[in-house]
């Protein structure tokens, strides 16, 4: 008798695949079905849609009520359905004017005809602009959404709203400029200035750092200032990262405000925990730690089939999940920072304590973290535990903001010199290194007394080619040599 | 009276009931194999199958509780033969609707009608 179409989307891995909803409202024995492989969520928005729509004072067709979503082939989830599918009933039985339907709609309703967002909007937003559709959703997520720029986003609170058509678009008032100052301050870290140079070669150089230390060392504190001392998000890099946490469900106001995201799961995550997965597949810690920091405490802990997953996101800077129902892609490219007790007791070298493991058992702790780990980690760190009396003095530690500042003065000239590749390996490293006869008699002894392999040399010198830049050196000298085999105590 | 005797006053009390709001009753009792439909009504263009329930006391149950998805399930099919069988010709609206007959005395009940009570969905 009557049908309508609706535009929609669904979350396939971090993309927002259009749906189209289309409803079909006939003449017959009164029913209300849903197809079109719709998970339980999608068949419940069958109670929420005639409550809501009751409670908003429209007519509950007593019609036989086919809604389906195509392509069929995809598989369906959440309830970002329930507003198109409510929007769909109206327009095919004419209870909103025409053109209230032509928004991708994506929302779920409340009983009492409320739109509540859903996870994933910021997705659905690009998703709609890149159709050129405006965007109908619920008003709680507004200022989400107007992070994406050229987005029309039409925003209602309840459904009864539709009875006067699609509502006029709105942006969220800008937000402001204070772009990524807010995190933890390196200044409030007394003492450790090893570890905080290390950190700050770290984010120069976009490299991997373990700190090994006894407990209360600071290691924790140390890896939190990280993101704080990185570069801002671009206005690029910060939908890319927002875009992954919305769909993950979690808030993404201070990713649009250029705070780089700081993840650190505990080392009992689950493999699909660190790296995603489950289902509906759910982007795990290794993506929301996209363009920002992984933090692995206590990594011998973690669970070694979780530590081998990430080979793939540390090699290629995203992960691929392969499931019966296809494959999604997350993106995954963070910087690493792990921490670890010396041994299993946490003492082994401690000034004052003394350790209490046998021998076998630091060994067996230390060759926990796999290979494909410990490759992609380019600096080890003995961290110890300050004295008490540098912990109560009251000096002025170097705040995060100057040695961001010199952080992104280094990152300059690199990308100047690679023409945007960071550092590179082999041939190309060589060259950028550019290193005299002097310096390459340091590497030559510093291989000899730490027996590095060609990576190890390659992690070296990368090392040293990231402090040349921080120290705004053209070539790699003796003294940078030096100072990198420095981060190699360990290993 | 016997169960069947209350169950009959209710039928007719529910039909006297919904041609006082305007709808025209098509068939009482309409039987086929498988039951049989209390009430089919005509309301506008819609035709409308009624469940009636009549309850003396509510020890077990009210009356509504008693048109259980089993029951509205036995109702759809017999409403689907009905379509299909000469008695009808309606290709519009169709509608379930419930009257639910609490007995309080001899001579007075309390009656409840659920305007599409269910529906066909499986």
């Amino acid at each position: 008798m009557t049908q309508a179409v609706v535009a929609s989307s669904t979350i396939v891995g971090v993309d927002a695949v259009a749906v189209e909803v289309q409803v079909d409202v006939s003449t017959g024995l009164p029913a209300f079905s849903i197809v079109g492989l719709g998970d339980t969520a999608v068949l419940e928005a069958r109670d929420r849609v005639r409550a809501a729509l009751r409670a908003c004072g429209f007519d509950f067709p007593s019609a036989r009520v086919t809604v389906n979503l195509a392509p069929a082939p995809i598989r369906k989830h959440g309830t970002g359905f329930d507003l198109p599918i409510a929007l769909g009933i109206l327009a095919a039985t004419g209870q909103v004017p025409r053109g209230a339907a032509d928004a991708v709609a994506v929302g779920e309703l409340a009983l009492n005809g409320g739109v509540r967002p859903v996870p994933g909007l910021l997705a659905h937003a690009i998703a709609a602009d890149r159709r050129g559709l405006p965007l109908l959703l619920s008003e709680d997520a507004l200022s989400t959404v107007s992070a994406v720029a050229g987005v029309s986003a039409r925003p209602l609170k309840t459904l009864s709203t539709l009875r006067a058509g699609l509502p006029d678009p709105r942006r969220a008032d800008t937000r402001d400029a204070n772009r990524g100052t807010d995190g933890p301050d390196l200044a409030e870290v007394h003492g450790q200035p090893a570890a905080k140079r290390a950190l700050e070669i770290a984010a120069a150089g976009g490299l991997g750092v373990l700190f090994v230390g006894p407990p209360g060392a600071g290691k924790t504190m140390l890896a939190r200032r990280l993101p704080g001392i990185l570069p801002p998000l671009t206005a690029a890099e910060a939908i890319e990262s927002a875009v992954v946490h919305s769909v993950a469900g979690l808030d993404v106001e201070s990713l649009l405000a250029g705070e780089r995201p700081f993840r650190a799961p505990h080392h009992t995550a689950s493999t699909a925990g660190l790296v995603g997965g489950g289902s509906p597949p759910r982007p795990g810690e290794a993506s929301l730690a996209h363009n920002g920091v992984l933090f692995l405490d206590e990594v011998p802990q973690f669970s070694p089939a979780a530590l081998q997953a990430l080979r793939q996101p540390l090699e290629d800077g995203y992960l691929t999940l392969v499931r019966a129902e296809g494959r999604v892609r997350y993106p995954a490219r963070f910087a690493l920072v792990a921490a670890m007790n010396p041994c299993p007791c946490g003492f082994l070298g401690d000034l004052v304590r003394p350790c209490t493991c046998p021998p076998a058992a630091i060994d067996r702790y230390r060759t926990r973290i796999g290979g494909p780990l410990m490759d992609r980690i380019d600096m080890t760190l003995r961290v110890d535990r300050i004295d008490p009396g540098c912990l109560l003095r009251q000096t002025q530690d170097e705040p995060s903001r100057s040695v961001r500042e010199r952080v992104c003065a280094a990152r300059e000239r690199g990308r100047h010199r690679e023409c945007g590749a960071p550092v590179g390996a082999g041939a190309a490293l060589l060259r950028a290194c550019a290193l005299d006869a002097v310096a390459r008699r340091a590497v030559e002894r510093a291989a000899r007394v730490h027996r590095l392999s060609g990576r190890g040399v390659t992690r070296l010198l990368r090392v040293a080619r990231t402090i040349a830049d921080l120290a705004d050196a053209v070539r790699v000298t003796e003294e940078h040599v030096l100072e990198a085999s420095c981060y190699r105590a360990f290993s | 009276m016997d169960r069947m005797e209350i169950a009959r006053r209710g039928e007719d009390a529910a039909a006297a009931f919904l041609e006082r709001i305007g709808m025209t009753i098509e068939a009482r009792n309409w039987r086929s194999a498988s039951g049989e439909l209390d009430i089919v009504a005509r309301d506008g263009d819609a035709l409308v199958f009624v469940e009636v329930k009549t309850r003396r006391s509510e020890r077990a149950g009210t009356a509504e509780e008693a048109v259980s998805p089993a029951k509205q399930r036995r109702i759809v099919r017999l409403a689907r033969a009905y379509l299909s069988s000469d008695a009808a010709e309606h290709d519009g609206h169709v509608r379930f609707d419930v009257v639910a007959i609490r007995v309080i005395a001899d001579d007075r009940a309390l009656l409840r009608h659920y305007r599409a009570a269910f529906e066909a969905t499986p």
